[in-house]
């Protein structure tokens, strides 16, 4: 199969650029509220006694910003531009896909607005008040729309691994949203969830291992199963595996959510079936960590060279780390001592940082130079050194949070020889001070590294622009 | 622990369709040829006409004669 300019498909990448550079700049600024929480942990001086900057307003902001707006815009951005291009075709309604990037980005200024304000639903990873949840279904059913429009317009018969995974994730994330979300509304920004108690808090769990397992896990495994084989240029190891641990994957992660409900009034039975599928998803997961690792197999000596490849092979070490921890914390016995702790933030960071901004950040340096029709960004050090200061970072983070956690675990459970209690809360939460100062040094670390990506694709954005408008130039542009 | 009244016939219906979807794939000849598939991303131009920058890579050629 040939290609020349000429006979490939005009691709329509307007919603592609929009979400690419909008994943930088949100990537920064859900990370910044993030160190600033953290700073607020170590420092509560930090609160001001304003309710608009307290710790229970900001949190939400910082999940919701790193998750569904630097997280999806990333996924926004590469889904776009791995469907058309495996389908061989371009967009289905593009309009509409401009719709989906200009509404992405107003539920994203509505969240930055209301949760500071105090406005919530106070459902983890799902605060966003009604009418934002509206804006949300909206513009999701509209993403579905373009997404599986373009597949089923494609000019080649095969549908691509990446995008079943993409399928996957914008399928289930619309029902888990529609689900979890659904409230009986009092007041313009007040809603009652329509579910009560113990009840609430299994569709909680459910919608919230969901959307870890298919928005942070299928998502980014779309990108990962184009954006590897095509930075490594070669193909993925096994397709055959990517196509079982697919559908292995999609099975399984649907029954681990009561793992997140250990030990509460969740009955003992829902508690064991959430336990024995998370350790069953060890399995698929690492099915996926193996396939995208050796795609490098015969080419290992481009990780020297390619900091691109750093990133992408380096997020999938820290995907097999946190989908090995995942299941060992839904062990009951583990669980009675790790949860409520620090180790659980570790675990998620891990898995956020490590995996999920890892393998963003290697997809985004791949798509920003193309974007703006560029080979390769304007300083490809740059990348490496961002490689490493996040890298350090998420060490620093989740060693911090591995040492604190554990810590608080055994302290919460120590009795005396009578079998009062031996540690007050407060001496547990003295004690683990240090550790949140470090932790903190971690994130500004990997807070910096964005501001050496935003600077870097600044730099390669504006590029045409800074080249003198003579033939010779032009053509040394391109 | 009303709420399995709407979980399980829920996740029920969920992993049916789950497997009608596969079924559509196994029938519609999705799992044939499989190795080639993988190799074809490395083949297709990326790039619109108006960029002007051609991805095209050469090395693929390589990888599909291996997996041949």
């Amino acid at each position: 199969m040939t290609s020349s300019i000429a006979s490939s498909p005009p691709y329509d990448d307007d919603a592609v650029r929009g979400f690419t550079v909008m994943s930088v700049v949100w990537g920064i600024v859900g990370m910044a509220v993030g160190l600033f929480i953290a700073a607020q942990l170590a420092w509560p001086q930090l609160n001001f006694g304003i309710p608009w900057l307290s710790y229970g307003r900001l949190r939400p902001l910082h999940t919701n910003a790193v998750i569904f707006a630097f997280g999806g815009s990333a996924l926004f951005a590469t889904s776009y531009y791995v469907v058309q291009r495996t389908c061989q075709v371009a967009l289905f309604l593009p309009k509409l896909a401009n719709f989906t990037f200009w509404g992405w980005q107003a539920v994203i200024v509505a969240a930055a607005i209301s949760l500071p304000l105090g406005y919530t639903q106070g459902k983890e990873y799902a605060e966003l008040e009604w009418p934002i949840d509206l804006l949300i279904a909206v513009v999701w059913v509209s993403y579905a729309i373009v997404f599986f429009g373009t597949i089923g317009k494609r000019k080649v018969r095969h549908i691509y691994v990446a995008n079943w995974f993409f399928g996957a994730f914008i399928l289930t994330v619309a029902l888990l949203h529609i689900v979890n979300s659904a409230a009986i509304p009092a007041g313009w920004m007040k809603s009652y969830s329509a579910y009560a108690g113990v009840q609430d808090a299994m569709v909680q769990w459910w919608y919230g291992h969901n959307a870890v397992g298919f928005f942070l896990t299928a998502g980014f495994l779309g990108m990962m199963y184009y954006f590897i084989p095509k930075q490594a240029e070669r193909p993925v190891y096994s397709y055959r595996l990517s196509i079982v641990h697919f559908w292995a994957l999609i099975f399984t992660y649907m029954w681990a959510g009561p793992h997140h409900l250990h030990y509460t009034a969740l009955p003992d039975w829902a508690q064991s079936i959430g336990m024995l599928f998370s350790l069953i998803l060890l399995a698929p997961s690492w099915g996926g960590m193996i396939n995208g690792i050796m795609t490098l197999s015969g080419a290992w000596h481009k990780l020297r060279d390619d900091p691109i490849l750093k990133f992408l092979i380096v997020s999938l070490s820290f995907y097999g780390m946190s989908t090995f921890e995942g299941p060992m914390m839904s062990i009951k016995t583990v669980n009675a001592l790790s949860h409520y702790t620090d180790w659980t933030v570790g675990h998620v960071h891990s898995g956020a940082l490590g995996w999920v901004g890892l393998v963003s950040m290697g997809c985004l340096y791949f798509l920003i130079p193309r974007m703006f029709g560029r080979k390769q960004m304007h300083s490809v050090p740059a990348i490496n050194l961002h490689f490493w200061i996040a890298t350090i970072g998420i060490v620093l983070y989740i060693a911090a949070m591995w040492i604190a956690g554990v810590m608080q675990g055994l302290m919460w459970r120590a009795v005396n020889a009578d079998g009062t209690l031996a540690y007050s809360f407060v001496e547990s939460v003295k004690a683990t001070y240090p550790f949140y100062v470090i932790r903190f040094m971690g994130g500004l670390l990997y807070l910096a590294g964005m501001f050496v990506m935003a600077w870097n694709t600044w730099m390669t954005a504006t590029a045409g622009r800074r080249v003198p408008a003579s033939p010779l130039a032009a053509t040394a542009a391109a | 622990m009303d709420i399995l009244f709407l979980l399980v016939p829920m996740s029920v219906v969920l992993a049916l369709l789950v497997i009608g979807v596969f079924a559509w794939a196994l029938n519609g000849g999705q799992f044939d040829d499989i190795e080639r598939e993988g190799v074809r991303i490395l083949l297709d131009a990326d790039q619109s006409p108006r960029s002007g920058v051609d991805v095209h890579q050469g090395s693929a050629q390589h990888g599909l004669e291996q997996s041949a």
